[in-house]
């Protein structure tokens, strides 16, 4: 899993027909510092999450598709929590 | 599949239960030309591979395949000995 | 698989429900011999793994395989403790 901020929303209205329901998210990898780092990506959301707010996001088709409650869908990232904090030794 | 060499081995005492009786072996992944190319990788041997050995591995899902019906959580493992290869 | 030292923990209240009660490990992939590389990961316990500890990682479709991680939205699973790794030849 990579930690991301939300940093925007994403609206499509044609879209395949699994995905209609998703909510689209526009997330920035982060480091553990908060930099920015990479670039960007969409993800589906499945907890809730807002803009600005720091996530967990899953990178991996079948895991994303399980997120979402549907199985076999063309998706491969997605929300699946929101950091409240992070702790780590200062090495990474 | 990936050509690779076994440069290694890894030992865990704590590790998840379908791991039990898994061998654990560092792979260095290996060009057509035989140069190590890319990041090494740990592998579960599914054919008696040992150190200094070439060998070739699958990646993702289907590493668990050769231990069908069990499943261990891995997403490598070796699944031959090379004897020789050759490239143009 | 991957070889990794774990650096730190991340706390994240809300999250998807299959991933409630897991721990998540902040780790650092490294080298056979210790040497890091490449950029840091989360990744869900299996192991009761501790910060400082050199692990085995297990990644993308496969890390669902882990115990108790069935059909859970995950990509990578925490599933050794590494004590020893032998490292016979240079391999560069």
């Amino acid at each position: 899993m990579q930690i991301c901020r939300v940093v925007g929303t994403v609206v499509s209205t044609q879209k395949n027909r699994k995905l209609h329901g998703a909510k689209l998210m526009l997330v920035q990898p982060l480091t553990l510092d908060g930099e920015a780092r990479g670039v960007g990506l969409l993800a589906i959301d499945s907890v809730g999450a807002g803009v600005g707010e720091r996530v967990l996001v899953v990178i991996e088709g079948k895991a994303a598709g399980d997120a979402l409650g549907r199985k076999g869908t063309a998706v491969d990232a997605a929300i699946i929590g929101i950091v409240d904090t992070i702790e780590h030794d200062g090495t990474a | 599949m990936q050509l690779a060499r076994v440069i290694g081995e890894v030992v865990a005492s704590v590790k998840d239960v379908n791991l039990a009786a898994a061998t654990l072996l560092v792979l260095q992944p290996l060009s057509a030309s035989g140069e190590p190319a890319g990041r090494t990788l740990v592998a579960l041997d599914s054919v008696g591979a040992g150190v200094g050995e070439t060998v070739f591995f699958v990646r993702g899902r289907e590493a668990a395949f050769p231990f069908y019906p069990a499943e261990p959580p891995t997403d490598a493992t070796i699944v031959g000995i090379v004897d020789h290869w050759s490239t143009e | 698989m991957i070889l990794a030292k774990i650096v730190g923990t991340v706390v994240a209240t809300r999250k998807d429900e299959r991933l409630v009660s897991t721990k998540l490990l902040v780790a650092r992939p490294m080298d056979p011999r210790g040497k890091a590389e490449g950029t840091y990961l989360v990744a869900v316990d299996t192991v009761d793994a501790g910060v400082g500890e050199t692990v085995l990682i297990v990644s993308g479709s496969s890390a669902r395989m882990a115990a108790g991680l069935k059909d859970c939205p995950v990509d990578a699973a925490v599933v050794g403790i590494v004590d020893n790794i032998d490292v016979h030849e240079s391999g560069t």
